[in-house]
């Protein structure tokens, strides 16, 4: 009897990966599944954070795909190798600060550092040629099997017929006449795949399983970066891009409001680390303080908070200030009018 | 039975998930493993991740504000 040979699949939680893994197992190869956390993934944040979005059903995709094809899933905290990804992309940014080439090289890389560590034969993925501008094309398929170092390793079963041979195919181990052809942006042919496949319920994240592909949120990174001077970033940094409004009234500084009770209760757990204020006289957000701040700030930031409060329109708000020492003092400010919040000023 | 409690408490899914992973690589079968979250999302993402990964759920429970999920570590 011939030895089963097993395949990793990369499993994003959308359906070219459910598809790809799955017609691999049908040619009976062991399939399990990784999944890589940047820090970036989209997928439940905005939901947990916020509260009107707290019934909203939170399903992790790579998770629900996983169980569909009845395959093991190994998550990859991969934050901090991921910064020289982003920080430092050979192949460039698309329209935002999504460097896609450079990170599907670094994931296939990965996952080739993780066969090589299990004892597994090929790595799958669900690309398919002209399916993304940037990293799905012609020109980078072969960009993506070279500097991953996972060569002829990388099986992409649903475009496999319009590439070359790779080692499963050569070997015997995948039948590529079984294998597809698919090519460019519809995605007709994967739905009627999957749909042969018995698969009815698959999420459409359309390029937007990263935060890095959104453009207010790219704003924010490139505000975070140019205040700080260098393109670095900690967790808790991109974990606060996601939530509340972010205002910055000097190069100093910038303000973090919360736009919601969910975003407030998010933002408590960061007290600790933030100056910060809340509103006491009225019902208001939580707002933190990232950067250094002299007096003059303070008021001007009371008087910013209180604007977002419910006594926006009251003479005086009272507000509780307290600093990186832990020590709190009350403010009493005039909220800011409209006009006097320069829309620059809105990150 | 050994119980080992794993703090994720401010952590967003999947990184509870993650922490669950990974202690569990390094503890024999049969440990509980109780993860305290401040995520909702890790009532469903923990208990989906150890049915694939072959561990028993034992429990989950929300209490004061946390989401609790304890999983026995199964065999290899």
């Amino acid at each position: 009897m011939s030895e089963q040979r097993k395949a990793v699949a990369l499993i994003s939680g959308g359906l070219d990966s459910l598809l790809a893994a799955r017609v691999i197992q049908d040619q009976g190869i062991h399939v399990e599944g990784i999944n890589f956390f940047t820090g970036f993934c989209v997928e439940g944040h905005t939901h947990a954070i916020r509260k009107r979005d707290q019934n909203k059903e939170k399903r992790n995709n790579a998770l629900w795909v996983a169980e569909q094809l009845g395959i093991k899933l190994h998550i990859e905290d991969i934050v901090d190798e991921y910064k020289q990804v982003l920080t430092n992309p050979k192949h460039g940014y698309g329209a935002n600060l999504n460097p896609c080439l450079d990170c599907k090289v670094f994931m296939v890389r990965k996952a080739h550092e993780w066969i090589e560590r299990k004892g597994f034969d090929f790595i799958i993925t669900g690309e398919v040629i002209g399916q993304r501008p940037m990293s799905q094309r012609k020109e980078t398929m072969p960009i993506v099997a070279d500097e991953s170092g996972a060569n002829d390793l990388l099986l992409r079963p649903l475009c496999a017929k319009n590439l070359p041979e790779t080692l499963p195919e050569r070997e015997g181990w995948v039948d590529r006449q079984q294998l597809f052809d698919f090519s460019g942006r519809s995605r007709k042919p994967q739905m009627a795949l999957a749909a042969s496949l018995g698969f009815e319920d698959y999420a459409q994240p359309a390029g937007g399983c990263c935060f890095l592909t959104d453009e207010q949120y790219a704003v924010k990174l490139k505000d975070l970066w140019q205040a700080r001077g260098s393109r670095d970033y900690e967790m808790d940094d991109i974990m606060l891009l996601k939530v509340g409004r972010h205002l910055r009234p000097s190069q100093a500084y910038k303000v973090i409001i919360a736009r919601e009770e969910g975003e407030s209760n998010f933002l408590q757990g960061y007290r600790k680390g933030f100056p910060h204020i809340k509103t006491v006289s009225h019902g208001g957000p939580l707002a933190l303080i990232d950067g250094e701040v002299t007096e003059q700030d303070v008021q001007l930031i009371g008087r910013l908070v209180a604007r977002y409060s419910q006594g926006r329109n009251a003479d005086e708000v009272v507000l509780a200030y307290t600093d990186l020492a832990g020590e709190t003092r009350e403010l009493r400010v005039d909220p800011m009018k409209p006009h006097e919040i320069p829309k620059d000023w809105l990150i | 039975m050994k119980r080992h409690q794993i703090d994720c408490r401010r952590l967003l899914c999947p990184m509870p998930v993650i922490k669950v992973q990974n202690a569990i690589e390094d503890l024999p079968a049969g440990t509980l493993v109780e993860a305290i979250c401040t995520d909702p999302g890790a009532l469903n993402d923990i208990p989906a991740w150890s049915r694939i990964n072959g561990h028993r759920l034992v429990e989950t429970r929300t209490d004061d504000g946390e989401y609790i999920v304890v999983v026995e570590v199964a065999d290899e």
